[in-house]
C-alpha cells in the first residue's frame, strides 16, 4: 500500500480525495438545500411541504432523484441528437469545477501533510470562478436551439443575453476587492479578512467617542464593510447568474412554458435542476468568501478544525436561505427592466466603485480618509433609503417615459 | 510518463479533433460548438505552460464572450439549417488559400527558429519578469501599462472604431430597407418565405 502511494505521489492523491469529497459533499449540500428550500417555502405560504420521506421529509429530494433517474429517456423527434445531450451536462460541470476554487475551512495537517479546504488554490481564482460561470451559458443556450422547438429557443435567447450582461455587473464587481486585497487568490483574500478591526485612531482624542470607538476590536476586519457597493452589485448580478427568481427569466413559465427545460425530462432535467442549485451554493460561497471572512469565526479549543468549517457553512447557509426568500418573496422582472437594471444601473456604478476604490485606496491617503469616505457614502445612501426617495421608487425606465408622455399627451 | 505529458497528449488530440471536426461539420451550430471544445483546449495548452492568467482570459473573453455571441447570432438570423454558400466578396477562397499559406509558413518559421526571435527581438527582460511571476499577472499588467501602453491603447482604439464603423453601416442599411433591418427574425422570415 505504502509504495503505491509512494508510487503515485502524496500531492496526487491528496488532490484526488480532494476533489472526490468536495463532489460527494456537493451533493449532498444539493439535497439538503432543495429540501430546505421546500419546506421554508412551504413555510412561508403556510404550508406544511415535505413531509412524508425520512424524519421531517428529508429523504424528499433522494426520492424524487431516484424517480427522475429511472423515468423514461426521451428525446423530441426534432432535436438535435448530440447537441441535446451534452446540454445538460454542459450546464453542470461549470457549476461543480466554479467551486473548486472556494476555501472552505482552515488548514489542516494529516499524517505529516499540510491540507488546506480548497481544491485548488489558483492564483487566479476569481477569474477562473468568471470564467467557470461565463461557460455556464453554453449549457442553457444549447438547450434551447437543440430542442427544436419555439419556446426553447426564445427562452436561450433571452437567457444568453441575460448572462451576458450580467456577467459583466459581475466580474467588474470582483475588481475592488482584487484591488484592495493585492492578489486574485481566494485562499489570499479570506487571509487579507483575518482578525478584527484595530487601531481605529478617527475619534482619538473626543472622551466619549474615543471609547465607543473601541468596539472596532471586536468587529471582524470583512470587506463587506468598505465594499458593501460592490457587494450589492455582486449579489445582484449573482443571483441574475443563475437564473433564480427574481430573475428567473429564461424559465418564466407564465410567459415560455419552461423555458430552455421545456422539452427535457428524467435524468436529464434532473441535471439541469442540479446545476442551478450548485450555482446558488457556489455563488453564496463565493460571496462568504470574498466579502464576510470565508471561514474565519471564533474557535475553540474542542475540536479545533471543526469550528472554521462551521461558520463556512453556517455563513454559506444564510445566503442559500436569503435566494429562497427572494423567491417566495419578489415578482419576476420584465424583460426590458432587466436589462435596463443591468446595463443603466449596475455596470455604471460598478465602474464608479472600481474608480472610487481606486483612488482611496492609494498610497498616502491615510487609514481614517478612508473610513470618513466609506462612513459618508454608507450615511448618504442610508439617508436616501430611509427617506424613501420618490426618484428610486418612479426609476425612469424607457418603457414608462413612454407610457408618461403618451398619458400626458392624451390629457392635452 | 508524468502527468504533464499525458495531459498533452489528451489536449493536444482534443485540439486537433475538434479542429478537423469543425471543418467538416455541416451545421453551423456544431461549427461554433467544435470552435469552442478548440477554444477551451488551447486554455489547457496555456494551463501546462503556466500562464494561468492567459489561460483565465482565453476562456472568458473567447470562450464565454465571443463564442456566446456566435451562437446568439447564428440562433436569431435562423442560418443553422442552410448554408449560406453566396459569398459577396469575388476572388476570396484563392485569396484564402494564398493567406493561409502564409500564415502557415509564418508559423513553420517561428517554430522553427523557437526562442531565439524572442531574445534577438529585444524583449527577453520582458519575457524573463513575466517567466519570474507564477501566473504572471502583475509582470503582465506592468509589461502592457508600461512598456506596451501605446499598441495596447491603439488596439483598443481599433477596437472602439470597428464598432461604431459597423453600426454606422448597419444604420444605412436600415435606411435603405427598413423592414429587414427592423429585427432579427424578420430577415429570417423572409428567407423562409423565399
Amino acid at each position: 500500500m505504502s509504495g503505491l502511494i509512494d508510487a503515485i505521489g502524496p500531492a496526487v492523491i491528496i488532490a484526488l480525495v480532494k476533489v472526490l469529497v468536495t463532489f460527494v459533499m456537493l451533493l449532498g449540500i444539493t439535497l439538503l438545500v432543495v429540501w430546505a428550500e421546500r419546506k421554508i417555502i412551504a413555510d412561508m405560504q403556510s404550508r406544511v411541504g415535505p413531509n412524508r420521506w425520512g424524519p421531517f421529509g428529508l429523504l424528499q429530494t433522494l426520492a424524487d432523484g431516484i424517480k427522475l433517474f429511472f423515468k423514461e429517456d426521451f428525446r423530441p423527434r426534432t432535436a438535435d441528437r448530440w447537441t441535446y445531450a451534452i446540454a445538460p451536462i454542459a450546464t453542470m460541470v461549470p457549476a461543480f469545477l466554479a467551486f473548486a476554487v472556494v476555501p472552505f475551512g482552515n488548514e489542516v495537517t494529516i499524517a505529516g501533510h499540510p491540507i488546506n479546504f480548497i481544491v485548488s488554490d489558483l492564483n487566479i481564482g476569481i477569474l477562473y470562478f468568471l470564467a467557470m460561470g461565463s461557460l455556464g451559458v453554453y449549457g442553457i443556450v444549447l438547450a434551447g436551439w437543440a430542442s427544436g422547438s419555439k419556446y426553447p429557443l426564445l427562452g436561450a435567447i433571452r437567457s444568453s443575453a441575460q448572462l451576458i450582461s450580467y456577467e459583466i455587473a459581475l466580474g467588474l464587481s470582483l475588481v475592488p476587492i482584487a484591488l484592495v486585497a493585492h492578489s486574485l487568490s481566494t485562499l489570499d483574500i479570506v487571509g487579507a479578512q483575518a482578525g478584527t478591526i484595530r487601531n481605529v485612531t478617527f475619534f482619538d482624542g473626543i472622551p466619549v467617542l474615543e471609547q465607543v470607538a473601541n468596539i472596532f476590536r471586536y468587529v471582524p476586519n470583512w470587506y463587506i464593510w468598505s465594499q458593501w457597493p460592490a457587494f450589492a452589485i455582486f449579489l445582484v448580478a449573482g443571483i441574475a447568474e443563475t437564473n433564480r427568481p427574481p430573475f428567473d427569466l429564461p424559465e418564466a413559465e407564465t410567459e415560455l412554458v419552461q423555458g430552455f427545460s421545456t422539452e427535457y425530462g428524467g435524468i436529464r432535467f434532473a441535471m439541469f435542476y442540479l446545476g442551478e442549485y450548485i450555482h446558488v451554493v457556489v455563488i453564496s460561497a463565493m460571496a462568504v468568501t470574498l466579502f464576510f471572512g470565508g471561514w474565519s469565526g471564533p474557535g475553540f479549543d474542542f475540536l479545533p478544525w471543526l469550528w472554521p468549517l462551521f461558520w463556512f457553512f453556517f455563513k454559506t447557509a444564510l445566503f442559500v436561505y436569503l435566494f429562497v426568500w427572494l423567491r417566495a418573496t419578489l415578482p419576476r422582472l420584465r424583460y426590458d427592466r432587466l436589462m435596463w437594471l443591468g446595463w443603466k444601473r449596475l455596470i455604471p456604478a460598478a465602474l464608479l466603485w472600481i474608480m472610487v476604490t481606486a483612488v482611496v485606496n492609494t498610497e498616502g491617503v491615510s487609514r481614517n480618509v478612508r473610513l470618513g469616505v466609506f462612513a459618508a457614502l454608507f450615511l448618504l445612501v442610508l439617508a436616501v433609503v430611509l427617506r424613501g426617495d420618490p426618484r428610486l421608487k418612479e426609476a425612469v425606465t424607457p418603457q414608462r417615459r413612454r407610457t408618461q408622455g403618451r398619458l400626458s399627451r392624451g390629457a392635452a | 510518463m508524468s502527468i504533464d505529458v499525458a495531459v498533452f497528449g489528451v489536449m493536444f488530440v482534443v485540439v486537433l479533433g475538434s479542429s478537423i471536426a469543425m471543418l467538416f461539420a455541416r451545421n453551423a451550430v456544431h461549427v461554433a460548438l467544435f470552435l469552442v471544445v478548440t477554444q477551451i483546449g488551447l486554455a489547457v495548452a496555456f494551463l501546462l505552460e503556466g500562464a494561468y492568467f492567459i489561460a483565465a482570459i482565453q476562456i472568458i473573453v473567447y470562450a464565454g464572450a465571443i463564442m456566446v455571441l456566435f451562437l446568439f447570432v447564428i440562433m436569431l438570423l435562423g442560418v443553422d439549417r442552410r448554408e449560406a454558400l453566396n459569398e459577396p466578396l469575388r476572388g476570396q477562397r484563392p485569396l484564402a488559400v494564398g493567406l493561409a499559406a502564409l500564415l502557415a509558413a509564418e508559423v513553420l518559421y517561428v517554430a522553427y527558429k523557437g526562442s531565439d526571435l524572442i531574445t534577438t527581438g529585444g524583449g527577453s527582460q520582458a519575457l524573463q519578469d513575466l517567466n519570474a511571476d507564477p501566473g504572471n499577472v502583475k509582470a503582465l499588467a506592468r509589461v502592457v501599462f508600461s512598456r506596451y501602453l501605446l499598441p495596447f491603447e491603439v488596439t483598443s482604439i481599433l477596437l472602439v472604431v470597428a464598432v461604431v464603423g459597423v453600426m454606422v453601416l448597419a444604420r444605412q442599411m436600415s435606411a435603405i430597407s427598413p423592414v429587414s433591418a427592423r429585427s432579427g427574425s424578420s430577415v429570417a422570415d423572409k428567407e423562409e418565405a423565399a
